[in-house]
């Protein structure tokens, strides 16, 4: 593995010990450790089947690793009995890769989802769904089905339903594969907003090397309203205050490089010059 | 750097991993691996049915969702269930009227069509026709959820998919296909009366007579038991075969195929023991 660097002194919101998870093709994670720290947003590159969306759902409790212990929010997911896993989950929000919108359902209902299985009275519903869908600009959206809409418009929606009920940590798997570049701005853009508006700690895995560095080089600013470079003036130091955002490479089912940015960007690694191209 | 000279020195393509040697697979392998996948599928149901079962008897419950797959069910089942019962109790009465006819015993055929519908074929076809129609809708709605992930954005949110799909659609067929039953058993008997009367010259009110007075208690209790075990099997197997789905969109209509001709067979089966247990039991009983 790489060398480590970490920006930030306080506590591990996500924590992996020696995590192996193999299924009957064999291991797909192999002694893989790294933390995620509050209000970090921590980016995992790999390619295809390295085990980014499989980290992820390890990280939420869908699946238990093989060996090692994983902590989140302080609790220990390994031994948690499912019922206990259950209530865990709803204090993380998940976006998955195409949405997974419950196609039966408006996107009102999808985004509703959560507040209704936690008994939430029909009157607190309706503001806090069209709160969410305005902070993801798809208010208008709250009647139709997802078939009605577009890709993008879909992860947005998921993006929505995985804020309902304010998790402190959000996991991505890839939100922006496969959504043309103005699109994949806008998911960005809502990502900052997340992490800088209301200190969501985040573990997103993609395939995009530029999602990454979007996400270390700009903040969105609260006053202004708009996203804005962390280095301003080139004061890196400066920026580094607001930038929170690592990466970790995963490649042969191992952590193949862990830091910030700038170790990134200078690397003289060819494989990692792959994701530079 | 420090960072540049490990990178230089990591064995990338080895990391850990043996070369792959070809195996060569013996006519025994593949027995012993159908064997194991069989009894790990064996055992996959019975954790479901555990589960479903505790679902079914522990709050909380989805009385939304119930009440929704029973609309789908049952009332969508109501059409195929009213003109299938009915000319199948016609056919029965075409098929024996003549034998009874030449015996000079006509009547009979009210006797023979209400124990047949009620104690055999009113069970256990309505149990086929509503796996043809649901637990194959069953299994590809829960397929479908599965490959688009739907299911685990469901279990992301905190919810318990045996409660949430699962068990509201045992629960709604357990409820729905006893009186989907009913309906088979009365409109069979209501197609053998109309073929009793153009084809036998039978009246109607000696067709319903003999019919009601051929029935004791034995074959109604037989005839009731047995759909709340169909409605358990179709819909377990329906929901088993639509969360075990591999291979995306192909593999749910693989899934869908499997959930009927499985369901389908279990029913028959289930159907010959379920038979020898109610005729002993009603021997000891009644």
């Amino acid at each position: 593995m790489l060398s480590a660097t970490s920006s930030s002194d306080s506590n591990p919101a996500i924590t992996f010990e020696n995590v192996r998870i193999g299924f009957e093709e064999g291991d797909i994670l192999r002694d893989v450790s790294f933390q995620v720290r509050e209000r970090e947003t921590l980016v995992l590159l790999g390619e295809t089947g390295t085990g980014k969306t499989l980290s992820l759902k390890l990280a939420a409790g869908l699946l238990r690793p093989s060996e090692g212990t994983i902590r989140v929010l302080g609790k220990e997911l390994s031994s948690m009995p499912e019922r206990d896993l259950l209530e865990f989950r709803r204090h993380i929000g998940f976006v998955f890769q195409e949405g997974a919108l419950f196609d039966s359902m408006t996107v009102g209902d999808n985004v509703a989802y959560r507040l209704q299985e936690d008994g939430v009275k029909d009157h607190e519903i309706e503001p806090r769904v069209l709160e969410v869908l305005r902070f993801v600009e798809l208010e208008h959206t709250v009647d139709l089905f997802p078939s009605e809409l577009s890709g993008g418009m879909r992860r947005r929606v998921s993006i929505a339903r995985a804020l309902i009920n304010q998790p402190p940590i959000v996991l991505y798997d890839s939100p922006t594969a496969g959504l043309d570049p103005v699109t994949s701005q806008t998911i960005i853009t809502l990502i900052l907003r997340l992490r800088d508006v209301y200190g969501v700690t985040a573990l997103l895995a993609t395939q995009r090397l530029q999602d990454g560095f979007a996400l270390a080089n700009f903040r969105f600013d609260p006053a202004a309203k708009r996203v804005v470079h962390t280095v301003s003036n080139g004061n890196a130091a400066a920026g580094a205050k607001f930038a929170a955002t690592r990466f970790l490479v995963l490649r042969e089912g191992g952590v193949y490089f862990e830091g910030g940015q700038e170790e990134l960007a200078g690397t003289k690694d060819d494989y990692l010059k792959r994701f530079l191209v | 750097m420090t960072l540049q000279v490990l990178v230089a020195d990591t064995p990338l393509q080895v990391a850990g991993r043996e070369a792959k040697t070809e195996e060569r697979i013996t006519v025994a392998a593949v027995f012993v691996n159908a064997a194991k996948s069989a009894v790990a599928d064996v055992q996959e149901f019975a954790i479901l049915c555990g589960r479903t079962l505790y679902a079914i008897f522990t709050p909380p419950y989805y009385l939304q969702d119930i009440l929704q797959q029973m609309d789908n069910i049952g009332a969508g089942s109501l059409p195929i269930i009213l003109l299938s019962g009915f000319f199948i109790g016609a056919v029965m009465v075409l098929q024996t009227g003549s034998q009874f006819t030449r015996f000079g015993q006509s009547s009979l055929t009210g006797d023979v069509v209400a124990i047949a519908l009620v104690r055999e074929l009113g069970p256990s076809l309505t149990g086929l026709l509503v796996t043809g129609r649901c637990a194959t809708g069953i299994a590809s709605e829960l397929g479908s959820m599965l490959v688009t992930e739907q299911v685990d954005a469901m279990r992301a949110m905190g919810t318990n998919p045996i409660r949430k799909l699962v068990a509201p659609r045992v629960i709604a067929t357990l409820l729905t296909l006893p009186l989907l039953t009913a309906m088979t058993d009365f409109m069979g008997l209501l197609g053998g009366c109309v073929a009793s009367i153009f084809s036998l010259r039978l009246g109607a009110i000696e067709f319903w007579r003999r019919a009601i007075d051929a029935l004791d208690f034995a074959d109604l209790m037989q005839g009731f038991t047995k759909p709340f075990f169909f409605a358990f099997i179709l819909a377990t197997i329906g929901c088993y075969k639509g969360l075990t789905v591999r291979g995306g969109t192909q593999g749910v209509g693989r899934a869908t195929t499997q959930a009927a001709v499985l369901a389908s067979v279990m029913i028959i089966v289930a159907d010959a023991f379920l038979t020898k247990v109610a005729l002993f039991l009603a021997n000891k009983l009644f």
